[in-house]
C-alpha cells in the first residue's frame, strides 16, 4: 500500500535569541524525523511537553515550513509549496485543535463556523452550505437547535464536537488532531474519542493523533511514534509497542503512567537526571542524560533508527531485549 | 478512623458565590470529611464540582473573591478555623496547614529569587535568623530531591523547569513542618515521568513526618496509587466515600461507576469506552432532585423529584443514591436538603 503521507528526514529549528557564547542560538524542535501514514489508519505521535509533537503536526499541515527534508502528501511534495499553491491541498488536510475555546471565532454562529471551509474550498450556494453544516452538526451529536448559537453557549465537549464537524465539512483525507481531548473531563473525553472512531469508520478518515496521554493513544491508535526532544525514538504497531517496548525512554514512559486500579502494585522505574535544553542538544542520543542504559558510545554520533522486525523501529544502541 | 489521630475535621461546609446583586450559587454544599495523621485522602471530581473551592475554603483564601463560607466548621486539631481572625489565620497557614497549587509557575513570585521567597516563608513562622533560615531552605530543597540546591536557590522561577518549580513549592510548603498538606492537582501540569517523581516524594513526606494529606485530583490513576480513602464530588456535593480498594472494586454511586468505566486503562487493549452522556449541570441551573439524575442510566421518577441523602453504609462507605437505601446503616445528614 502506498502511504498517504510520507515524512522524510524533516528538521525544523526556531531562532532563540543569543546563546551562552553570544552566537545566535536555535531551538531544535524536530530533528531528522521520518515516518509514513497509510490510508485509513490512526497514526499517533506521543511524547512529553516540548518533544516536538505539535511542531510535527504543524509541519504536516504546512503551517510551518521545514528547514530540510521532504513531506509527501498524496504523491506531491508539499514542503516546498508556496501558501497559494498549498491552498487547494488544504482541503484534504484538516486540523482539530486542543483548545476548542481558542480555535472557534466567538463572534460567529456555529452554523457559519462549520460552513466556512465550504465557502473557501467549494462553489456551493449559501443554502447548500447551510444544509451540509446542519447535517454535520447532527452527525457529531448536536441538534439543529444549536446551529444559531455562539461558541460561548457550549460546554468544552460540545465545542470540540463543533471543531470536529468543521474539520469534516470538506471531506478531508487526513485529519490532524492535536491533543483533541486533553482539555476535557474524563467522562466527556470518552464521548469525543468514541465519536472520532465512529466518524473514522463512516467517512474512511485517516488520523494523525497527537497526544501526551499514553492510555488515550493506546485506545485510538493503529501505529505509534514516541518522540523525545525532537527525535522519534521508537515507532511500532500499538500492540507491539505496549507489549514489548524496546527503547529505555518508552519503557520509562509506560511505567510512569498511574494505573487506575489500586490492586495493581506498580514498581515505577523512576528516571533520574535532567532534561537537556533543546537549544544545546547533546551529541548522540537525546535521552543520554536520563537513560539507565547509557554508555560511552551513545554520546558519539546521532543514533539511526533500526528495524527490529515488522516495522518496529528503535533508535537505541543498547535497547531492551 | 478511630485508631488514628484526626488532624483536619471538616463538618457540613457550605460555600456560596455571589453572582448578581441578589443571586448566589452554592459551589460547595454540605461537605464533611476527616483527614487523619499519615493518611492521604483523595478528593476526586470533574471540573466545576467544587473540589478546589473546598480547599480554598479550608485555607480561608476566599477573602478577595465573591465567595464566602456560609456555614459549617473547619476543625484543625480541634480549633475552628472559621472563627480565626485573618491575623490568626496567617499564623496557621504555612505552619500548621500548607497548600501546593496546580500551577507551580504562577504560584511563585516571578520577581523574587527562590532564596528570598523561601527565607521569607520560614522566618514568618519561626524565630530563625536569615542565615539559619537559608540553611534550612537548602536542607528542605535537598530533601525534595533538588540536585544542586546552592544553584537553584539563586535562580528566579522562570529559570526552573515545571518539575523543579513544583519541588520548590513542596519544599516551601513543607519547610515549617505542617501537620496537614493540601495538594490541589499537584501534578496536573507536569509530564508523566516527572509526575511519578513528585508522587513518590509526597509519599516519602507522608511516611517521614506522618503528615495528613488531602490530595485533590481529577486523575483516577493518581488516586489509585496514592490514596487510602477517596471522596467523590459531583455538583458541589459528596456523592460517594469509600476506602480506595472498595471504591475501584465495587463503586456504589452510578456517577462513580461511570467515571471509573470511562477512564482508558493502559494495557487493557480496549478500543471503545463507555461514556457518561450529557454534561455537568450549571451551578445556577441545578436540576431538582438528584443532581446526577439527568445523566444517570438508572434514574427513576423519585430521583428527579427528591435528592437522596448521603447514606452511611458499612465499612465506612457513604453513597448519595436512592439505590443505596436498602444497604444503609443509617442515613447520614438529612438537613442539607434545604440549602442551595
Amino acid at each position: 500500500m502506498t502511504p498517504l503521507l510520507s515524512v522524510k528526514n524533516v528538521t525544523k529549528t526556531f531562532p532563540a535569541g543569543r546563546g551562552k557564547n553570544g552566537k545566535k542560538a536555535r531551538v531544535h524542535a524536530v530533528n531528522n524525523i521520518s515516518f509514513d501514514i497509510y490510508p485509513g489508519e490512526t497514526f499517533s505521535v506521543v511524547g512529553e511537553s516540548g518533544c516536538g509533537k505539535s511542531t510535527t503536526g504543524r509541519l504536516v499541515d504546512h503551517l510551518l515550513v521545514p528547514d530540510s527534508g521532504e513531506i509527501w502528501f498524496d504523491g506531491c511534495d508539499i514542503s516546498k509549496l508556496s501558501d497559494k499553491e498549498m491552498r487547494p491541498i488544504r482541503k484534504d488536510i484538516q486540523m482539530i485543535f486542543q483548545d476548542p475555546n481558542g480555535s472557534l471565532n466567538p463572534r460567529m454562529r456555529v452554523e457559519d463556523l462549520v460552513a466556512e471551509p465550504l465557502l473557501i474550498h467549494t462553489d456551493m450556494s449559501p443554502a447548500e452550505r447551510m444544509k451540509v453544516a446542519h447535517e454535520l452538526l447532527q452527525v457529531v451529536g448536536l441538534g439543529a437547535k444549536h446551529a444559531h448559537r455562539f461558541p460561548h453557549e457550549f460546554s468544552g465537549g460540545q465545542r470540540q464536537r463543533i471543531g470536529i464537524a468543521r474539520a469534516l465539512t470538506v471531506r478531508p483525507k487526513l485529519i490532524i488532531a492535536d491533543e483533541p481531548v486533553s482539555s476535557l473531563d474524563v467522562s466527556i473525553q470518552a464521548q469525543v474519542l468514541n465519536l472520532m472512531q465512529q466518524l473514522q469508520r463512516d467517512y474512511e478518515l485517516t488520523y494523525m493523533f497527537i497526544s501526551h496521554d499514553l492510555s488515550v493513544v493506546e485506545m485510538i491508535s493503529d501505529r505509534i511514534a514516541v518522540m523525545y526532544l525532537g527525535s522519534i525514538v521508537e515507532l511500532a504497531d500499538k500492540k507491539e509497542l505496549y507489549a514489548h517496548p524496546r527503547h529505555p525512554y518508552t519503557k520509562a514512559l509506560l511505567s510512569a503512567v498511574p494505573i487506575p486500579d489500586p490492586t495493581v502494585q506498580k514498581d515505577h522505574a523512576l528516571l533520574e537526571g535532567d532534561i537537556p535544553s533543546t537549544i544545546d542538544l547533546p551529541v548522540g542520543c537525546p535521552f543520554q542524560t536520563r537513560c539507565p542504559r547509557c554508555q560511552a558510545d551513545c554520546k558519539l554520533k546521532p543514533i539511526e533508527p533500526v528495524d527490529v522486525g515488522g516495522g518496529h523501529m528503535v533508535a537505541c544502541l543498547h535497547m531492551e531485549e | 478512623m478511630s485508631e488514628k489521630e484526626i488532624l483536619l475535621d471538616v463538618r457540613d461546609l457550605c460555600t456560596v458565590f455571589q453572582v448578581g446583586k441578589r443571586k448566589t450559587v452554592t459551589a460547595v454544599n454540605g461537605i464533611s470529611f476527616q483527614v487523619g495523621a499519615g493518611e492521604i485522602l483523595g478528593l476526586v471530581g470533574e471540573s466545576g464540582c467544587g473540589k478546589s473551592v473546598t480547599s480554598l475554603s479550608v485555607m480561608q483564601l476566599l477573602k478577595n473573591t465573591s465567595g464566602r463560607v456560609v456555614s459549617g466548621q473547619i476543625l484543625l486539631k480541634g480549633k475552628d478555623l472559621l472563627h480565626c481572625t485573618e491575623k490568626e489565620m496567617r499564623a496557621v497557614r504555612g505552619k500548621e496547614i500548607s497548600m501546593i497549587f496546580q500551577e507551580p509557575m504562577s504560584s511563585l513570585n516571578p520577581s523574587m529569587r527562590i532564596e528570598a521567597q523561601m527565607v521569607e516563608a520560614i522566618r514568618l513562622h519561626t524565630d530563625m535568623d536569615k542565615k539559619a533560615a537559608r540553611d534550612h531552605a537548602l536542607t528542605m530543597m535537598r530533601k525534595v530531591g533538588i540536585a544542586n540546591p546552592e544553584t537553584t536557590i539563586r535562580s528566579y522561577p522562570h529559570q526552573l523547569s515545571g518539575g523543579m518549580s513544583q519541588r520548590v513549592m513542596i519544599a516551601m510548603a513543607m519547610s515549617c513542618d505542617p501537620t496537614v498538606l493540601i495538594a490541589d492537582e499537584p501534578t496536573t501540569a507536569l509530564d508523566v515521568t516527572i509526575q511519578a517523581q513528585i508522587l513518590q516524594l509526597m509519599r516519602q513526606i507522608r511516611d517521614n513526618n506522618n503528615t495528613g494529606i488531602l490530595l485533590i485530583t481529577h486523575d483516577l490513576g493518581v488516586v489509585a496509587e496514592m490514596c487510602s480513602r477517596v471522596i467523590v464530588m459531583y455538583a458541589g456535593r459528596i456523592v460517594e466515600e469509600a476506602p480506595v480498594q472498595e471504591l475501584f472494586a465495587a463503586p456504589k454511586h452510578p456517577y462513580t461507576q461511570g467515571l471509573i468505566a470511562s477512564v482508558p486503562k493502559l494495557g487493557s487493549g480496549v478500543t471503545s469506552l463507555p461514556s457518561i452522556p450529557g454534561s455537568v449541570p450549571d451551578l445556577s441551573m441545578m436540576p431538582a432532585g438528584c443532581k446526577f439524575a439527568p445523566r444517570c442510566s438508572k434514574a427513576c421518577d423519585r430521583c428527579h423529584q427528591t435528592e437522596p441523602p448521603l447514606y452511611r453504609l458499612k465499612d465506612g462507605r457513604q453513597s448519595r443514591c436512592w439505590l443505596a437505601e436498602s444497604e444503609a446503616v443509617q442515613p447520614a445528614e438529612e438537613k442539607e436538603e434545604q440549602i442551595g
